[in-house]
């Protein structure tokens, strides 16, 4: 118990630690290699809190995908001088005082130990269709929380779209050729494609699921695009929108067909739960993965005249 | 002092970290980021609150909060990284314009004012070094 807390302790002082450097490092692209650091020293942290979906999520989406976003963004943003109104110092740090203290009070404010809502979590277990208490919270004791994720980020690859330079700019954006071997793509991503199976079936009885999948079938997307192997499709492209579209209509299908029976608005029935559940999972996974390399703006490499999309063997 | 509580002000220092960095920056991508390092340092003081539980497991509801959470995050990093760029494009394409304006004829500060009616605006001292 002894060692366990003296890495409680440890990984306590380390992150905030390391979140100051990567607030605090001068050159952005050591604060980006950083934060990615800070993203694994605290998947520790996560396992030590019992909680490996999180781990998963985190070091998939929130340190992997993120990461390599900002990475994307280095060649644009060194260059960008910041804006004329210097923040002053003194006022960022009354301001974050003031904004820790709050949470700080409303931390202090709850109760010591208690239940939670484990017990209301396992005592409907039975009827959520799946054994995995935080799927079940997911796609069925509060589905709309996931509803309304898959809308944000249905809504936040649109905008991005909306955004997007011409097509002179948006080919400076590229990333340069022969930016990633080849053949680390060809070993990497059918390993990708397998682990993103495994994990959406995993996700119902054990940590896993859709969005875990969907993470790590990006990544693979991602090796292949930095790498030129995958010709990416234009947003105006049918069957981008039609496979983008197809989790979230399933999705406000499952929900809105009890309102039919008369029933309530995203109530599964109990004999088809498990099956729904898993149908929308396996569709999301798809959804989720192409919104999240729709982010790097590589793709629209695809948009009809790419003369320098073709260059990937090696002299 | 128990696990939950160490995590917990662990990751309220994190959070207030992020949140000091946000506000000291004025770089858009160096505000994104710190954006996100307090988004999670919030996500660990939530999973800390999670251990409160005096069940065997910890509480699965705010765990399901953090992955909603982790997953809003990356869709506004992108928008906003997306903006950022778009921003930078439209400020560095307003340079170029007015230094193919005014370099030339290099003219006095008071043909700056006369010439600011058709003109791009510019962007309100961007170009003068603090």
């Amino acid at each position: 118990m002894s060692a366990g807390l003296a890495i409680d302790a440890a990984l306590a002082l380390v992150l905030p630690v390391l979140a100051w450097a990567v607030v605090a490092t001068p050159d952005l692209r050591k604060a980006i290699v950083l934060f990615m650091a800070l993203g694994l020293v605290a998947a520790l942290a996560w396992a030590r809190l019992a909680a490996p979906d999180i781990a998963l999520v985190e070091a998939a989406i929130g340190t992997g995908v993120t990461g390599a976003l900002l990475m994307s963004c280095v060649p644009w943003a060194e260059s960008l001088t910041p804006a004329s109104r210097r923040a002053r110092a003194d006022l960022a740090l009354a301001g974050a005082l003031a904004v820790v203290a709050c949470l700080g009070w409303a931390i202090r404010a709850l109760p010591e130990a208690g239940p939670g809502l484990t017990p209301a979590v396992l005592g409907a277990l039975e009827v959520s269709g799946v054994e995995h208490p935080v799927t079940a919270v997911l796609l069925n004791y509060r589905s709309y929380d996931t509803l309304l994720e898959i809308v944000v980020l249905v809504a936040a690859a649109i905008g991005i779209d909306a955004v997007l330079p011409d097509d002179d700019a948006r080919r400076r954006l590229a990333p340069p050729a022969r930016s990633l071997v080849g053949v680390l793509s060809h070993l990497l991503v059918p390993g990708a494609v397998l682990v993103a199976g495994f994990l959406v079936w995993k996700g119902a009885h054990a940590p896993g699921g859709a969005f875990q999948a969907g993470a790590v079938l990006a990544a693979g997307g991602i090796l292949l695009l930095f790498a030129r192997r995958l010709r990416p499709v234009p947003f105006a492209a049918r069957a981008l929108r039609g496979a983008l579209l197809a989790g979230p209509l399933l999705f406000l299908g499952v929900a809105v067909a009890p309102l039919v029976r008369g029933g309530r608005l995203l109530e599964l029935p109990v004999a088809w739960a498990g099956v729904l559940i898993l149908a929308i999972e396996t569709v999301l996974v798809v959804t989720i993965a192409i919104v999240l390399l729709m982010f790097f703006p590589a793709r629209v490499l695809a948009s009809s005249r790419a003369p320098a999309a073709t260059v990937e063997d090696p002299p | 002092m128990s696990a939950w509580q160490l995590y917990a002000l662990s990751g309220l220092a994190w959070f207030g970290v992020g949140m000091w960095g946000l506000f000291a920056h004025a770089h858009w991508v160096r505000k994104i980021l710190a954006v996100n390092v307090a988004g999670s340092g919030l996500f660990l003081v939530l999973a800390a609150l999670a251990r409160r539980a005096t069940t065997p497991a910890p509480d699965p509801v705010p765990h399901a909060l953090v992955l909603t959470g982790i997953v809003v995050g990356i869709s506004a990093t992108a928008l906003a990284l997306s903006v950022a760029r778009r921003l930078a494009e439209v400020e560095a394409t307003a340079r170029l314009d007015e230094d193919a304006t005014h370099e030339p004829a290099a003219p006095p500060a008071g043909a700056d004012a006369r010439a600011g009616g058709d003109a791009a605006p510019p962007p309100a001292g961007g170009g003068a070094p603090p």
